[in-house]
């Protein structure tokens, strides 16, 4: 029984708490039971908190039997990235730095999660200050891919991923910067959205890259995502950079799409997200995808965006430029970490010196430097200055293409997830990842990832809609009409076809 | 070939107030090359003529009114402070001069 609750989407977990066939407590209940089973292989999840979310389960069900009027998800267990504050959860970044930090305040994104009445499950692990592609940099150790366990769950939110690939969770939460969400949600079999720059709010994430910086759901099905974006997004006075409007309507359009419906949609394919690089089985289901859209009515056609070759060295340069600015808070002053110079005058500048050497790790000290090389003297119009010219150059292109096409679409990873170690000394080859997801960021549109079938090492793979900016419905909408189309063919979930995890015996 | 060198690594390392051992000055003179073939590529169309962009999403300032908002309180923004005392951070020597 305990199993039947966790493989429900949140929507439909969510009918089952409306309608009272299940409580939230047992809903929270069979989620914490299924950590408990796999996680030990997994390490999705750097800290559980099961008191926690037993007591919001508890006082949802309470409310709902007297009565009150509650949202859409109320009682539907969710995780979070720990690159997101949580009042009173320690919260760490997957760095050592801020290892048993217990933050004093509550992201806007969470304090919205906890008036919905959603149990918080706990924080999932992710690479150190979210800088990597496989969670490989996280300082408490590997997430593992529930498809294979020798396997990298992508990242920087591998966590997320893999907790709700292994239906830990139902939901998640992410962030992304140059793809965080979205790639994990490709080698995961998983849905993965990065919302519209300023549609959800950044106040309360630790950030990486600001002008690049979005958080997002992360979750099984399409009419899922959409749904847990309305909850978390929206205006926030506190984040200036969040848009002062009402979201497009999103869970309406989850529904539409998933009619089927695609007739009069341009569907652009993005010419240099394809071809060399792409791993065959990758753009064998990418070409089916196309296939299937245009059998639900949609008009596919080449658009070219010249500019996006240079979206990846663009954003090597401005990604480490902000975070060496945004990391320069944790100086062993005020919060986390603090090491003594090991010889020498003990000063407040040695002191920081010595916190930084011990507490970041090898990718953060990389990003760190090499943004602080590009922001001093005499560089700062060549390198950061440059790159944000091929950022107007990158957005100019998605205007020229959002002219020819409604959305855009491109496989979302050019690989599927790949083993331990492979790519960790080579960070060129880490970086590649990316090379599909970055250009959103820089231009701040909206991106989801879609699971559309398995390659030919029987790994997921996933397949990537853009819209214009503001213009999320949209990425939402095509990506359920796909997904309900090729549900129809899969019979069934592609997550269905993952192997069974070993489970620990539970000694509660 | 390497362009950054390792004094280079160094310096920065110093500016980023980060301490490195020698073997990763090492490492990451090797890597942060990629900094410069990444410019070299980048400057091929970052021409005069093209605007910067440092917001995807265009933007002006900001302003709330002018009302005291609810803040945190003093002992919980000192409940994760390494050293405190007094009711404030308690930090090492500011300057280095004896």
């Amino acid at each position: 029984m305990t199993t039947d609750i966790t493989r429900l989407s949140a929507s439909e977990l969510a009918a089952s708490l409306a309608d009272g066939t299940v409580s939230s407590v047992e809903a929270t209940q069979a989620h914490l039971d299924r950590i408990a089973e796999v996680d030990g292989d997994l390490n999705a999840f750097l800290h559980v908190s099961a008191e926690e979310a037993l007591a919001t389960a508890a006082d949802v069900d309470a409310r709902r039997s007297a009565g009150d009027e509650l949202g859409p998800l109320a009682g539907v267990p969710i995780a979070i990235k720990d690159v997101v504050v949580t009042k009173g959860l320690p919260t760490t970044a997957g760095s050592k730095i801020l290892e048993g930090w217990i933050p004093p305040y509550d992201a806007t994104l969470v304090e919205r999660i906890k008036a919905a009445g959603l149990p918080i499950l706990g924080k999932t692990n992710m690479d150190e200050f979210a800088m990597g592609s496989s969670t490989e940099h996280s300082a408490y150790g590997n997430t593992r891919n529930p498809w294979d366990l020798d396997r990298i769950p992508g990242g920087s939110g591998g966590g997320s991923a893999a907790a709700v690939a292994a239906f830990e969770a139902p939901l998640a939460i992410g962030t992304d910067t140059g793809g965080s969400i979205r790639q994990p949600g490709a080698v995961t079999g998983t849905v993965g959205a990065k919302p519209t720059y300023g549609g959800v709010s950044r106040y309360g994430l630790i950030a990486m890259a600001s002008s690049l910086d979005q958080a997002g759901p992360v979750t099984r099905t399409v009419l899922d995502a959409a749904l847990l974006h309305e909850l978390i997004g929206g205006h926030d006075p506190r984040d200036s950079t969040s848009i002062p409007e009402a979201l497009p309507r999103l869970a309406d359009a989850a529904r539409l799409g998933a009619a089927g419906d695609l007739k009069g949609l341009r569907v652009g394919v993005v010419k240099e997200l394809s071809g060399e690089g792409y791993q065959e089985g990758v753009s064998a289901r990418f070409a089916e995808s196309l296939d299937t859209l245009r059998a639900l009515g949609a008009e596919v056609v080449e658009v070219s965006c010249p500019h996006f070759t240079y979206a990846l060295d663009a954003y090597y340069l401005i990604m480490p430029a902000e975070a060496s600015s945004n990391l320069a808070k944790f100086d062993g002053m005020r919060f986390g970490l603090r090491v003594q110079p090991s010889e020498g005058p003990v000063t407040a500048e040695r002191v920081m010196a010595a916190t930084r050497g011990t507490g970041f790790g090898d990718e953060v000290k990389r990003r760190v430097i090499l943004g602080t090389y590009a922001l001093s003297a005499g560089y700062y119009d060549a390198y950061y200055g440059s790159a944000q010219k091929v950022r107007t150059l990158v957005q100019r292109d998605f205007a020229a293409a959002f002219d020819q096409a409604d959305v855009l679409v491109s496989p979302t990873a050019p690989t599927t997830a790949f083993k331990f170690g492979e790519k960790l000394d080579d960070p060129l080859a880490m970086y590649l990842n990316d090379v599909a997801t970055i250009p959103a960021n820089l231009a701040g549109v909206p991106g989801v990832s879609v699971p559309n079938g398995l390659s030919d090492d029987g790994l997921p793979v996933g397949f990537q809609i853009l819209a214009p900016a503001k213009a999320d419905d949209r990425m939402y909408r095509v990506g359920a009409a796909l997904e309900a189309s090729l549900e129809k063919t899969w019979g069934g979930p592609l997550l269905a076809q993952a192997p069974e995890l070993k489970t620990t015996e539970l000694t509660r | 070939m390497s362009t950054i060198s390792r004094d280079e690594v160094a310096r920065v390392a110093g500016l980023a107030r980060i301490d490195l051992r020698p073997d990763e000055v090492d490492r990451l003179a090797g890597e942060l090359d990629v900094i410069v073939e990444s410019i070299a590529r980048v400057s091929q169309v970052a021409t005069a003529d093209v605007p910067a962009t440092s917001h995807p999403i265009p933007l002006t300032n900001v302003f709330r009114d002018d009302v005291p908002q609810q803040a945190l309180s003093q002992q919980d923004v000192l409940a994760a402070a390494p050293e405190q005392e007094d009711g404030r951070f308690l930090v090492p020597q500011i300057l280095g001069e004896e």
